[in-house]
């Protein structure tokens, strides 16, 4: 998938890679999307969580031996 | 989400109880809320210059896991279940638990509070000292961290009372 930023988030324990997050998008212009890389599994439902109270929406979430992968496109 | 509000009465001044204000304050905060910690009693300790008054006492309270924080995999897995008695008598034992607990922290990966208060300020966390809490303890304005206002119940019952959320913790 292409993205415009990538945030390598992976060894961060909550809230980090959330507040992480939220500091990216704002980097980035309406309808861009963000890479998000994780080794948090609380990430997973957090990053759903944050996507529909912001607005910002969550194109995927992917697993691979223990690592996250989010594609979030800014609101 | 706009015009959310949260607010926190945080009233502990121990290093574990540092977490939970400043963990949901800068959350709440990402997620578009406006929020408020009010800082009173012991958890004025949170908001000191020096954070390294924060610390962690595993006497007397049977919920925290005794394990270190280095070794092989068997070793961390030990829980230290050490008496009461011994745990009041030993000098400096709450200096090499909060140590201990600090090592722990950062194998984890969770954030120091120091990083987690300055999140919070970044992200325009509005922090509140309970000016009597101050006076009665002999705080003088120039121990706390700038950035801070005082005020008292009534100050937090201004925005208190038009929250979606208000904890005390």
């Amino acid at each position: 998938m292409n993205f415009d930023k990538e945030l390598d988030a992976r060894g961060l324990n909550c809230p980090l890679p959330i507040l992480r997050a939220k500091k990216a998008l704002a980097e980035i212009g309406s309808g861009q999307v963000l890479k998000i890389l994780s080794t948090d599994p609380g990430s997973v439902k957090d990053f759903a969580a944050f996507a529909k109270q912001t607005g910002n929406e969550l194109l995927s979430t992917a697993e691979a031996g223990g690592e996250f992968t989010f594609f979030m496109k800014k609101k | 989400m706009e015009n959310k509000k949260m607010a926190i009465i945080a009233t502990k001044g121990t290093l574990d109880w540092a977490y939970p204000p400043f963990i949901l304050a800068s959350t709440a905060a990402a997620l578009g809320y406006e929020t408020q910690i009010f800082f009173t009693f012991y958890g004025l300790q949170l908001v000191r210059k020096d954070l390294s008054v924060l610390k962690v006492s595993p006497l007397g309270n049977p919920g925290m896991p005794m394990k270190m924080p280095f070794g092989p995999k068997w070793f961390k897995g030990i829980n230290w279940n050490i008496p009461n008695a011994i745990q009041a008598l030993v000098p400096g034992y709450e200096s090499v638990a909060t140590a201990l607990m600090k090592q722990t922290i950062a194998n984890n990966g969770v954030a120091s509070i120091g990083d987690l208060r300055s999140l919070c300020q970044e992200a325009e966390v509005k922090f509140i000292a309970c000016q009597m809490t101050v006076e009665l303890f002999g705080f003088e304005h120039s121990d706390f961290i700038d950035g801070l206002e005082y005020g008292g119940a009534a100050t937090f019952f201004e925005f208190a009372g038009e929250t979606d959320i208000c904890l005390f913790i």
